[in-house]
């Protein structure tokens, strides 16, 4: 468990969204979201699977444009920058995909590579190899720098996913469910890693997960996501305190045993 | 936002000007032009993306070497074998190498590459990126403040324009080689006197045509496979389907793009 929230001060606000929207097709999956994120917070996303979760943060990484609402991320709205100010934007934040995205015609070196030498194009080839090893170092998979990703388990996977978006020190990151599919230290790793990334880079951190460990663990708050609407917003106690159904059955299935 | 935005919004239009079918037939062009647009636009546009167009242009041209090399010679021999016995008809034998010249390099070497380029570099193309945008490797390229379409459309693009050129030369002159095999044993016709013969009545216009027809073709199947595979969707299903409408679309253009250049040089050649 967490010491203590980050000042929930309205000046420390560096994600806002509000108002959005979004539908694909006849499926209304974001009826009325509304967000605050503060600067150095980590936040949990909670909610059910297919409720919209994944859709919401890439509408925040401006992959995704919503159909109403505004997302103003670090002073810029989102959906409405051009090319080069997305590009610029996108710089500043980092995104975990669920499915980690590895390039897989690549090896873990050129796939660290990649953001870095296109975003850095001063950097000498000692500095490029320097932060590639750094970072690899700190996710825990040194040796596996020469590796392509289909020689990688799914966790290593996800550690060279969040690797490659660390190498370019975001103020944001954005994990889509970082320890899904992972065995219980693995899981224990990357929270820590998680919060490692908030201490050592003062990092603003959004992360969906299902597993109620990794949001006590990392969480400074708690936002639960149901029906297209988030219906719970606080501290991880303060959420699961309430006597709301939904919420508790977030925590009863995960906590309590099911005989 | 991305070339993809553009897509998913329009998708999500309830109402249509016309009829579902007739509307996204219209923006199926729109962001075929855009698409195009985006190419020219990019191509020219540092930084340049040096190491993926060289690895491409080794893909596309080096690694295709093999199937043409065995087709164009095969062709060359096939279609020497065939014309034989008309030209014999009229004691016009020794007419074989300028016919066998003008057949191959003004349509069978331009022809031939290009549908073999179609189905195998624009198959590989469109099975490529629509896997990597199907498994959300270009949306990671996008949120990482790169840029995939320079990354990986441009550098293809620019690798079939110009490699399928190279190949049509190489192709032509295989083709020949075969021909000129077949025309040996059988008359007993030299290098030389068989080469010489071939060039002659190939005129400038004829190459510098099929140079061209072989750069149009080159750009079209790049365009094509890359336009099919970067905005698949829906799975590894959609990623098959990105693959065959690469070959099929392009294989299409192809023979469109033959008949209009064809017709135009015809016009030109009595003006020269
Ligand atoms: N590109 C898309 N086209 C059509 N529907 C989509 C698309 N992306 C998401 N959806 C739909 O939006 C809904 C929410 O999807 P999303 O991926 O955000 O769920 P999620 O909350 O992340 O779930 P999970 O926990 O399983 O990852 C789903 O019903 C899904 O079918
Ligand atoms: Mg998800």
């Amino acid at each position: 468990m967490k010491e203590q929230l980050p000042r929930a001060d309205k000046n420390n606000i560096v994600i806002s969204v509000s108002g959005l929207v979004k539908s694909f097709g006849q499926l209304q999956v974001l009826k009325n979201v509304s967000l605050d994120v503060y600067k150095g917070e980590n936040l949990v996303v909670l909610g059910r699977s297919g409720s919209g979760k994944s859709v919401l943060i890439k509408i925040i990484a401006g992959l995704l444009a919503p159909d109403e609402g505004t997302v103003n991320v670090l002073g810029n709205e989102v959906n409405k920058l051009d090319f080069k100010g997305l590009q610029a934007y996108r710089r500043r934040i980092g995104f975990l995909f669920q499915s980690s995205a590895l390039y897989d015609s690549m090896t873990v070196r050129e796939n660290l590579e990649f953001p870095l030498v296109r975003n850095k194009r001063n950097l000498s080839m000692k500095e490029v190899k320097e932060a590639v090893e750094g970072v690899l170092e700190s996710v825990g998979l040194p040796d596996s720098i020469n590796k392509i990703p289909s020689e990688l388990s799914g966790g290593q996977r996800k550690r060279i996913g969040i690797a490659r978006t660390l190498i370019l020190h975001p103020e944001i990151m954005l994990y889509d469910e970082p320890t899904a599919g992972l065995d219980p230290i693995t899981c224990v790793e990357i929270n820590h890693l998680i919060n490692k990334v908030q201490k050592e880079y003062n990092a603003t951190s959004v992360i969906i997960t299902h597993d109620l460990t990794c949001a006590k663990e990392t969480g400074d708050s708690v936002a639960i996501l149901y029906e297209g609407q988030f219906i719970e917003r606080g501290s991880f106690e303060e959420v699961f305190k309430t006597s709301n159904t939904i919420v508790r059955q977030f925590y009863d299935y995960n906590f309590t045993t099911t005989k | 936002m991305g070339q993809n935005s553009g897509v998913n919004n329009a998708s999500n239009n309830r109402k249509y000007l016309v009829s579902a079918t007739i509307d996204a037939f219209f923006l199926g062009i729109y962001n075929v032009c855009r698409f195009i647009g985006r190419v020219f636009k990019e191509v020219f546009v540092p930084p340049y993306e040096f190491k993926e167009i060289i690895k491409q242009c080794y893909d596309v041209g080096y690694r295709s070497l093999a199937l043409v090399s065995l087709t164009g010679f095969i062709t060359g021999i096939v279609f020497t074998k065939q014309s034989r016995p008309s030209l014999s008809e009229f004691g016009a034998t020794s007419w074989l190498p300028s016919l066998i010249g003008i057949a191959i390099i003004r349509a069978l070497a331009p022809l031939i590459t290009a549908l073999i380029a179609a189905g195998k570099v624009g198959s590989n193309i469109g099975a490529e990126l629509g896997s990597m945008r199907v498994t959300e490797q270009i949306d990671a390229m996008e949120v990482s403040a790169t840029n995939p379409f320079k990354f990986l459309v441009v550098s293809r693009v620019i690798a079939t324009t110009l490699m399928v050129p190279l190949l049509v030369l190489y192709t032509g002159l295989v083709g020949m080689l075969g021909s000129y095999l077949n025309v040996n044993t059988n008359e007993a016709t030299s290098f030389t006197a068989f080469f010489k013969d071939a060039f002659t009545s190939i005129s400038f216009l004829d190459i510098s045509a099929s140079l061209i027809k072989a750069v149009v073709y080159g750009f079209t199947i790049g365009v094509t496979g890359c336009y099919q595979g970067y905005n698949a969707t829906k799975g590894t299903a959609g990623v098959g389907r990105a693959a065959n409408a690469a070959v099929v679309v392009s294989m299409f253009l192809v023979f469109l793009e033959e008949i209009i250049i064809v017709q135009v040089v015809n016009y030109i050649r009595p003006l020269l």
